[in-house]
């Protein structure tokens, strides 16, 4: 298997902007552990070391962007989102870029808090919105739960590669002039590619745990014991 | 399933570098990274500088260059969008060998090419000095949250289950007359990917429940028990590098 996983690396983006997006995931992240500490029990540590191996895992699969010299892969924001909620589900997608940067060079560090940004901030906070509102909308059944996550993980993917757009408009190192809406576009249909992709790997995964052991999928947990109760916390840095 | 506590970028050896507690190395590292990012990407001098500092650790570490360097194609895809600068780039143009490239192009790209080469040589650099479980400690010890050591313990841990898993689903799968080739091993993937994460998570949480019932409370037994945490001494050594850059970076500034 190709092992070709890349994040944004050191000097993309320029110092300010990245400090910016550091303090901010920063912050985020606190939040999360403060939230996540009432979330993880013993049934939900597992299962988080468990979400973030698969998004590990499923992060090496990469597909190069040619025309911009950019590659793309699987996020795993939504699956983290459904399966151990969207605290400890940020947490878990950060573990991952943390490691990566750590260890195998992939995404710099300085870069750290653009990447937990876009992939575990964007990424999970917009999944878990689209799967909170979604699974109150359609009907309780394995084909709901699908299309759930199927569009959630397909948004959430879309809405942080535009992340990135944003963030290299803000402090790119070079001065695209007008190409910056090309890239936005290549990153866009890239990533929508990508999306169904990691839509259909989400979907399945989610509905066989679904069907086999429903107390482990958090998001239907949330969901189950009353109608009125607040299950909706607006995800952390949603904006 | 036993050799599971290093991971494939670690290289055994007992090098000095080696010897330093994991809280030092990963410190020492992320300072070193970011004197290097903050280093202005006209001063083409202070790179070479780093360059050699890097080549310095990793002697040190009985590193040979063929294993960074190959290693180090993990960077390429950013590689190529780092070419493709000088032609995408706005604003002044000089004419290199017939071709009109713009002047903040070139530099951007050398910029990323620098930067991002240096970045991940560091951390191939503590990858290969480090182990997996090292790693976790030294995390805990410089005082990151438990509940994230506790997710990326879990995370290593259950990456090898879920290798294991796959490969045990695989065999299986062969052994009942399927022809998994190229492409068509997708389709089988993707159609036991659930089934693959379920056996995953059902043999991890044994794992977990077995680490719970001899004692496990959410941290690695080596940190509590304080050991091998790291001296002034220690720390004195580890701080050479990102001092040495620090002052690379300052002069560099300086100068610009």
């Amino acid at each position: 298997m190709e092992t070709l996983a890349m994040h944004i690396s050191n000097g993309i983006v320029n110092g300010p902007v990245a400090a910016v997006f550091a303090a901010f995931a920063l912050a985020v992240l606190t939040l999360c552990v403060l939230r996540g500490r009432r979330d993880l029990d013993d049934r939900l540590a597992p299962m988080a070391g468990l979400v973030a191996a698969f998004i590990f895992a499923v992060q090496m699969l990469n597909f190069p962007i040619f025309t911009a010299g950019v590659s793309g892969h699987l996020l795993g924001g939504a699956l983290a989102a459904l399966l151990v909620g969207p605290w400890v589900g940020a947490l878990c997608v950060a573990v991952v870029l943390v490691v990566q940067a750590l260890v195998f060079g992939d995404g710099g560090v300085a870069m750290l808090g653009l990447n937990i940004t876009n992939m575990a901030v964007l990424g999970t906070a917009v999944g878990y919105l689209l799967i909170a509102l979604l699974l109150r909308v359609l009907p309780r059944t394995p084909v709901g739960l699908a299309v759930t996550a199927f569009v959630s993980a397909l948004v959430s993917v879309v809405v942080a590669s535009q992340g990135f757009v944003l963030q290299y408009w803000l402090g790119g190192t070079t001065d695209l002039g007008g190409n910056l809406a090309g890239l936005a576009g290549t990153m866009a249909g890239a990533h929508l590619l990508i999306g169904i992709g990691e839509g259909l790997i989400t979907a399945t995964t989610v509905v066989t745990v679904a069907k086999v052991r429903p107390d482990l999928v958090y998001a239907l947990r949330a969901l189950k014991p009353a109608a009125p109760a607040p299950v909706v916390p607006v995800a952390g840095g949603a904006r | 399933m036993g050799a599971g506590h290093a991971h494939v970028l670690y290289r055994e050896s007992t090098s000095p570098v080696h010897r330093l507690p994991p809280e030092v190395k990963i410190a020492a590292m992320v300072l070193f990274t970011l004197a290097v990012v903050a280093t202005p990407r006209a001063a083409f001098w202070a790179f070479g500088g780093y360059a050699l500092l890097v080549a310095v650790v990793a002697g040190l570490a009985r590193v040979g260059p063929g294993w960074l360097l190959s290693r180090a194609a993990i960077e390429l895809p950013f590689v190529l969008f780092a070419f493709a600068l000088p032609f995408l780039g706005a604003g002044e143009r000089v004419d290199v060998a017939g071709l009109s490239l713009s002047v903040d192009g070139l530099l951007g790209g050398w910029n990323i090419i620098a930067k991002g080469t240096l970045g991940v040589l560091a951390s191939l650099l503590l990858a290969a000095t480090t182990t997996t479980r090292d790693l976790i400690v030294g995390l805990d010890r410089l005082r990151c949250p438990q509940i994230l050591t506790q997710i990326a313990t879990f995370m290593l841990r259950y990456l090898d289950v879920l290798v294991g898993e796959a490969r045990r689903m695989r065999v299986a799968r062969v052994s009942r007359g399927d022809d998994p080739r190229f492409l068509w091993q997708l389709r089988g993937f993707a159609a036991g990917v659930g089934a693959l994460f379920l056996r995953a998570f059902e043999r991890g949480e044994r794992v977990y429940l077995a680490m719970v019932s001899r004692g496990y409370s959410g941290r690695m037994p080596a940190v509590w028990q304080g050991a091998g945490a790291a001296t002034a001494g220690q720390w004195l050594v580890g701080a050479a590098v990102p001092l040495v850059a620090a002052t690379i970076a300052a002069t560099a500034v300086a100068l610009t």
